[in-house]
């Protein structure tokens, strides 16, 4: 490979080195070195993800509406583009109204803390080689943990409102936070036991060096994380907390202007975050298969990172909406079992691995069939089991759901 | 602890984690004394942090911010004469008490031990030695642990489920 530029200043393939070049550049004492690169890095993402999440809060609305067979906002600026510019600056000027009641201080603080954990999250996702701005050793936990920084922001936002609803909204967000983060960690334990790191740039070479990606050995750890992360980030299929014909708008109903707009961003911003870390858990990162030696390491992150986003936009454009009690008995019945048992798979394969010392060209394949096979035994059987797909054409399904709310059947009685 | 980034760091991490301790146990509001103890937490995992243990910073994060302090706010929303202010403290005493013996008992540890003896051999990856402690050395208290987790689970679902023979939902 004729990697003549690398290092060089000039060569973009890695946005980290003009940076470091115009740093070392000024020859200053490594301490402020550091807090300069940190400060760079770190304003680098921030105008990434605002642009981003302008540019996606028009795609979505184009999008969904085209699926919906709508237009769509299309009158400001050309094609509509300068829609959210017109939305953040009407949120921006719309008068603050705090509720009469409220505690007056964590009502301020619920919009500031919520947008903490999901900006922190890119701290340690890596956009390139040496482009990362932590490269912790424990990084798929400290993306994990700083996501749990949310729970208790959403229960404060639900709580200072001083309204019953917001209150009930913020403990059913609560609920559906926390049994789904159980999931999420345990998705996400089978692809760390795998791989044998924490270290997200480790997983990203792991997936470059053994030429696959983690997609392909666990589908299963994917669909889940994907469907977890579409309860902590209130996507379609999933997005009870926020379901606006059953509770007005959720945990931040009194919220206006733009502090209502804190928490609008603050879930696109969790919904780039889960993106962003599914890629590089899952699809290889900023690596494609040799293709980062011509491109860019960074656009290669980004286009994945994008049309993993893209998924969320197409489930929430076609798919209706979960009730809470079923959403609940899907993390506990159907999904908690089924990744434990991931899990155990996982774990079991890396010691079979290691013992028969097979070579990767055998190994992986067998894994990667034994897994997407027993995933698709495991989907259907455990549906079967808990009485789904068994009563076809008797005009209900639903015993899953009969255990724990009611439920009236009303195809049953009529065929 | 020998350069000045670590010190300047430890020295607010200590600040915040004691101003927040403090407030938690001064402030009337019980949900603000629960924000307080967050930020208590918070504090902690960054000392943490100066101390070399990267693991055990986002383990504290993970557990503590984000589940006993919800643990805790399940507590107080589910208890009826929690209330909004904790007012009517009739059990200052015994509190005060108890933590006497704590503070009293942490003081005399830190003056014990020989803190001299370690030196830390800067960030290296302590989830890996960890783990295999855990699995290793430590298996059987790890085991006997999980094992407890799991009773008091059970435990509290035996709790809340109803009495009586299981009503079909109609």
């Amino acid at each position: 490979m004729p990697i003549l530029l690398r290092g060089e200043w000039y060569d973009l393939r890695d946005l980290a080195n003009p940076v470091r070049e115009l740093i070392d550049g000024l020859g200053l004492v490594s301490e402020v070195d550091y807090v300069l690169w940190s400060l760079i890095a770190s304003l680098a993402i921030l105008t990434w993800l605002v642009l981003s999440v302008l540019a996606f809060i028009w795609i979505e609305r184009r999008v969904v509406a085209r699926m919906q067979n709508r237009k769509g906002p299309n009158r400001v600026g050309p094609a509509g583009l300068l829609q959210p510019v017109a939305d953040a600056l009407k949120l921006l000027l719309k008068e603050a109204i705090t509720t009469r009641g409220a505690d007056r201080l964590l009502f301020w603080l619920g919009p500031v803390i919520i947008f903490i954990p999901t900006i922190v999250v890119f701290a340690v996702v890596p956009f390139g080689e040496s482009m990362v701005l932590a490269d912790l050793n424990v990084g798929v936990l400290f993306m994990i943990a700083v996501a749990g920084i949310m729970t208790p922001a959403v229960f404060l936002a639900g709580w200072s409102s001083n309204n019953k609803y917001a209150m009930l909204a913020a403990m059913r967000t609560i609920a559906m936070l926390i049994s789904y983060e159980i999931i999420q960690v345990l998705a996400l334990l089978a692809a760390v036991i795998f791989i044998g790191s924490m270290n997200l740039q480790t997983i990203v070479s792991w997936q470059d060096e053994y030429n696959t990606w983690l997609i392909f050995i666990m589908p299963l750890a994917l669909v889940a994380y994907l469907v977890a992360g579409a309860v902590e980030i209130n996507r379609s299929p999933m997005d009870i907390s926020e379901a606006e014909s059953e509770l007005a708008a959720g945990y931040h109903t009194e919220y206006g202007g733009i502090k209502f707009g804190f928490f609008y961003q603050a879930e696109y911003l969790a919904g780039f975050a889960i993106a962003a870390s599914a890629t590089t858990l899952f699809f290889g990162g900023w690596t494609l298969w040799g293709l980062e030696e011509w491109i860019p390491g960074w656009l290669i992150f980004l286009g994945k990172l994008y049309a993993v986003f893209f998924v969320y936009i197409w489930s929430r454009g076609t798919l209706p909406r979960l009730r809470i009690d079923q959403l609940m008995t899907f993390a506990w019945k159907f999904m908690l079992p089924l990744m434990i048992l991931n899990v155990l798979l996982v774990a079991a394969e890396v010691v079979i691995w290691e013992e028969t010392g097979a070579s990767r060209n055998v190994a992986l394949p067998a894994i990667g069939a034994v897994n997407a096979a027993l995933a698709a035994v495991l989907v259907i059987g455990w549906a079967r089991f808990l009485g789904h797909g068994s009563g076809r054409g008797r005009g209900y399904s639903a015993t899953l759901t009969r255990e724990v709310g009611k439920i009236y059947y009303t195809g049953a009685e009529a065929s | 602890m020998e350069d000045t980034g670590t010190v300047v760091a430890f020295w607010i991490f200590a600040a915040i984690t004691v101003g927040a301790a403090i407030g938690v146990a001064a402030v009337r509001n019980l949900i603000h004394s629960v924000a307080l103890l967050i930020v208590t937490f918070a504090g902690l995992a960054g000392l943490y942090i100066t101390l070399s243990a990267d693991f055990i910073a986002v383990v504290q994060v993970l557990i503590y911010i984000g589940a006993i302090a919800i643990l805790i706010i399940f507590a107080i929303v589910l208890t009826p004469r929690a209330g909004r202010h904790n007012q009517e403290s009739f059990m200052l005493l015994p509190a005060l008490a108890l933590a006497a013996l704590v503070a009293g008992t942490m003081i005399f540890v830190a003056f014990d031990t020989n803190w001299g003896a370690q030196r830390s051999e800067g960030f290296e990856g302590t989830a890996t030695a960890i783990g295999d402690l855990l699995l290793d050395r430590y298996a059987l208290p790890f085991e006997i642990a999980s094992v407890l987790l799991l009773s008091a689970i059970v435990g509290a679902i035996l709790l809340v489920r109803p009495e009586g023979p299981e009503e079909e939902a109609e």
